[in-house]
């Protein structure tokens, strides 16, 4: 760990060198860029991950639509390295913004004017070093919980999962450093939704069943991913997906499983192949008839579904074609709180507990 | 018994005109204080200025309001005109509706004579003071001194003084009159109706001394006068029936044929001669023996036999240049464009439309342009939303021609946008004469010619904003320089000054291929960007006039 951690210093000092190397020879320096879009992701058949592909782009100093980009790209890795690394300390994304935004003098012009500035150059300096975000002393916001029967050592402090009340665990960003002990679970069970986590945490669904559930707000982020994939890989549990039975809902899973396209240069860390999706799906609605409970799709959703249907690794998937194919015959998606129609703790009493012991999953 | 009829029937009087005015000053543009002022002033000047033109001197005007109290002023307006004989002094001023224009179709600043007099009545209803009128016509004549009021029962004046007096001046009118009124700086102002007016009258001298005392000389900028107009008579296509009519009632001559000679306007007797036949009509017809279906029949064939368009020294345009000197000297800009378009026709009446673009310089940058309406050299300071030119200048996509625009609103940006019409009979809206009717016509003009210089603002624009936003950007490396030298010194434990001077060196070598890298390819698309807008609106005005002819068509079955 120690031996690592002098490296990245290096690492970001290595970038600025080089681009030193270039000024000392005259030349308009420039900085090479992975290019982090669609265009340059590639699903690997084999590993089932995203990856990043080998296209890049040049971004120079002296040209006037690249200059400011590649101020703010050295400017930030000198903060990250000066400020974080150097001094062994971690700062939030929001932190990292204010350091870096100043007005430039005699100007009215700011470094950063926004926040999305700051973090798309933090991942471009993720892409360039090859570093992590994490590894870079970089934080997001904490958007998570979790609960069950497992003990976690959070910088030294015990944390007993089974005894948080009901909030639970507040999932740190970074989890890497995390510890378990005392895992005592058959599973876990991801949600999107915090409300779902709070009807099954207030249902006692995880000492019942056996498990840990976790949740995000909406999207998961990275240290969510880290935290369930660490589980998959460390305590050889399987992860379950509870999402609405929407293209989102799909996405959000797929996610999980093979990355996303905006950070499929850190997939190796964050994706966990062998995660399942247990629902709600579109075949609920007519089992546990729902029709009722049907949102219409409007034409956004019409177009989310047919960019995502068609992405490589959603495209040679039948159960979630088949899936997109009901969303449009039945022109609708249906919330996982759909279920509380057939009773408050229908969905912990009876509906999880059944399709997971009739393993009816989506891959 | 009486009835409810003759009940009425002694109720029902004559109207006279100025106690029409009394009840109805808005319509001549006397309904507010601020506006009055105006007003006043805008009557007087447009007097002078069609008194000196008819004269063929060098118009020189001096404007002076003295302010009486708080909402009280005198309005003295002096000329270097042709003066007013004796006799004719109380009906020019003390009568409404008399005057000599308004039976002629020539280009003229006033139209029907209401204008001065209602003036004298405005100053009499809300002072009660007599207007005070100087004249002379001639360094050998004795000069004219008239104090009167208008007898509003009756629509005569009243003369309560008519004397001679001594006058320092050979020849020239002046009038003082006091009214109620307020005094505002701004946009509908004295001080802009006489800034507007000096500018579209670069032959002009003008001398305005303010409320404050302040003296403010607009010189003339060219000795060259207008050209002088001629009376036209109307022309056959777009007159309307009930005119036709009337003419035919009014004509002096015996025939059909010897009318429509003598009383339009480019009708010889070859053309006359196929007019009458068109119609299934003797040439030797007595006009006022026509009956309706004649008079009908007569009305199409005047419409679809091809007459030649109007003749065209009726019209007295500014002229592009000389507007183009009006406007360097009146207002402060980097690049003025102008243009006059060819005259044109809308029932039956020829008119023409000139525009003018100043940009830049000290014109307020982030605001809407600042819109000029003039109407036969005269500023149109009010009701700017009822009237055709700022429908014109709103209708059009101002974005490829260099200036911003949202939605079908003015555009934005550092620009003052100058139109101008001249006419025969301008349409407008209503007696204030503040608004020009929307004529399809006449909006057409304005477009191309506002077209016109858009073309040229929008090559200056990309030429000379782009390249100095352009050295903006470029000058932007200088601040950026010092940063990156910080930011690489942090990062690599490097001094910063020496990575200051190589990223300064490497600039300068760069310098051209960076200034190299824009500008042409913005003009281009720019260019290509109007061509397509001008060529869609072709084809849209070109639908439109299609349709029109369709409506009209279903009208006429």
């Amino acid at each position: 760990m120690k031996k690592k951690k002098s490296k990245q210093p290096l690492i970001l000092k290595k970038l600025g060198d080089n681009v030193l190397k270039q000024i000392d020879k005259g030349k308009n320096p420039n900085i090479i860029v992975p290019i982090r879009a669609l265009s340059n992701v590639i699903y690997n058949e084999k590993t089932k991950t995203l990856e990043l592909g080998n296209k890049t782009a040049a971004r120079y100093f002296f040209n006037v639509a690249h200059a400011k980009k590649f101020l703010q790209t050295i400017e930030v890795a000198s903060i990250l390295k000066k400020e974080l690394l150097d001094t062994d300390k971690h700062e939030h994304l929001r932190g990292v913004f204010y350091m870096a935004k100043r007005t430039i003098p005699e100007t009215d012009i700011n470094l950063v004017d926004d926040q999305v500035e700051s973090d798309k150059i933090i991942e471009d300096l993720e892409v360039i070093t090859g570093l992590s975000r994490e590894e870079l002393h970089v934080s997001a916001n904490k958007m998570g919980s979790m609960v069950g029967k497992l003990t976690v050592v959070d910088s030294g402090d015990k944390i007993d999962c089974s005894r948080l009340g009901k909030g639970g665990y507040s999932i740190p960003s970074i989890t890497d450093e995390l510890k378990f002990k005392k895992v005592n679970a058959r599973y876990v069970l991801y949600m999107e939704k915090a409300a779902i986590f709070e009807r099954l945490n207030e249902d006692k669904f995880w000492l019942k069943n056996n498990c840990i559930l976790v949740t995000s707000q909406g999207q998961t982020t990275r240290g969510i991913r880290r935290l369930l994939q660490r589980l998959a890989d460390e305590e050889k549990l399987p992860i379950y997906v509870l999402c609405d039975a929407d293209v989102y809902g799909a996405y959000i899973y797929s996610v999980v499983k093979y990355g996303s396209i905006a950070l499929a240069h850190a997939a190796e860390r964050l994706t966990i192949p062998s995660v399942k999706y247990v629902g709600i799906t579109m075949d609920d609605v007519v089992k546990y008839d729902l029709k009722k409970q049907i949102i219409k799709l409007d034409d956004k959703d019409l177009a989310r579904i047919k960019q995502v249907s068609q992405y490589d690794w959603f495209k040679n998937n039948k159960d979630w074609q088949r899936q997109f194919k009901l969303m449009k015959e039945l022109n609708g998606k249906v919330e996982i709180q759909a279920l509380a129609t057939k009773g408050i703790s229908f969905i912990s009493e009876k509906y999880l507990p059944e399709k997971i012991k009739n393993k009816e999953f989506l891959d | 018994m009486v009835t409810i009829a003759e009940e009425l029937a002694k109720k029902q009087r004559e109207i006279s005109i100025s106690e029409f005015f009394l009840k109805n000053r808005h319509l001549l543009g006397f309904d507010n204080p601020t506006r009055a002022l105006m007003m006043v002033v805008k009557e007087a000047v447009d007097n002078s200025l069609d008194a000196t033109t008819e004269m063929k001197v060098l118009p020189e005007i001096k404007i002076e309001l003295k302010q009486v109290t708080e909402d009280r002023f005198i309005v003295i307006v002096e000329d270097n005109g042709p003066g007013i004989v004796r006799q004719q002094i109380p009906n020019i001023f003390g009568k409404l509706l008399y005057g000599s224009k308004f039976h002629s179709l020539r280009q003229n600043r006033g139209q029907q004579g209401i204008g001065i007099s209602a003036a004298v009545l405005y100053s009499q209803l809300t002072t009660g003071k007599s207007t005070k009128i100087y004249s002379r016509v001639g360094p050998k004549k004795a000069a004219h001194y008239f104090e009167l009021q208008i007898d509003t029962q009756k629509n005569d004046p009243n003369v309560l003084k008519d004397q001679e007096i001594d006058w320092d001046k050979d020849h020239g009118t002046k009038i003082e009159i006091e009214i109620e009124g307020r005094y505002l700086k701004g946009k509908q102002s004295v001080d802009e109706y006489i800034k507007e007016t000096a500018i579209v009258n670069p032959h002009a001298t003008f001398i305005y001394i303010s409320p404050e005392k302040e003296k403010l000389v607009y010189e003339r900028v060219t000795e060259e006068l207008p050209v002088e107009t001629k009376e036209i008579k109307p022309h056959p296509y777009g007159i309307e029936l009930g005119h036709l009519i009337r003419m035919l009632q009014d004509t002096r001559a015996n025939t059909i044929s010897g009318f429509l000679q003598s009383d339009f306007s480019r009708i010889g007797q070859q053309t006359a001669k196929g007019i009458c036949s068109k119609a299934d009509l003797k040439a030797e017809e007595k006009p006022k023996k026509l009956d309706g279906r004649q008079i009908e029949a007569l009305f199409k064939s005047l419409q679809e036999t091809k007459i030649m368009a109007p003749p065209g020294d009726c019209l007295s345009p500014i002229k592009a240049e000389l507007l183009e000197k009006g406007l360097k000297k009146e207002i402060n800009a980097d690049f003025y464009v102008t243009s006059t378009r060819p005259l044109a026709v809308y029932r039956g009446m020829p008119f023409q439309i000139e525009v003018g673009i100043s940009f830049g310089g000290e014109i307020e940058k982030e605001s809407q342009i600042r819109l000029m309406r003039f109407a036969n050299r005269v500023p149109l300071l009010y009701q700017q939303g009822a009237c055709a030119i700022t429908e014109a200048v709103t209708d059009m996509n101002w974005k490829p021609y260099g200036l911003q625009q949202s939605g079908n609103n003015l555009p934005t940006g550092p620009a003052i946008i100058l139109v101008h019409i001249a006419s025969v009979w301008v349409p407008f809206t209503n007696e204030a004469k503040e608004a020009i009717a929307h004529y399809d016509e006449i909006i057409k003009e304005m477009k191309l010619a506002l077209q016109e210089c858009g073309r040229k603002l929008s090559i200056y624009i990309h030429k000379h904003i782009r390249a100095a936003e352009q050295r903006d950007k470029i000058n932007l490396f200088e601040k950026y320089i010092p940063e990156l030298a910080s930011a690489l010194s942090n990062l690599t434990n490097n001094k910063r000054d020496p990575i200051q001077e190589r990223l300064q060196k490497i600039l300068k070598k760069e310098l051209p291929t960076l200034e190299a890298e824009n500008g042409a390819i913005e003009e281009d698309e720019s260019v290509q960007n109007i061509k397509e807008q001008e060529g869609n609106k072709k084809i849209k005005n070109e639908k439109k006039e299609k349709q029109t002819t369709l409506n009209t068509k279903k009208i006429r079955r």
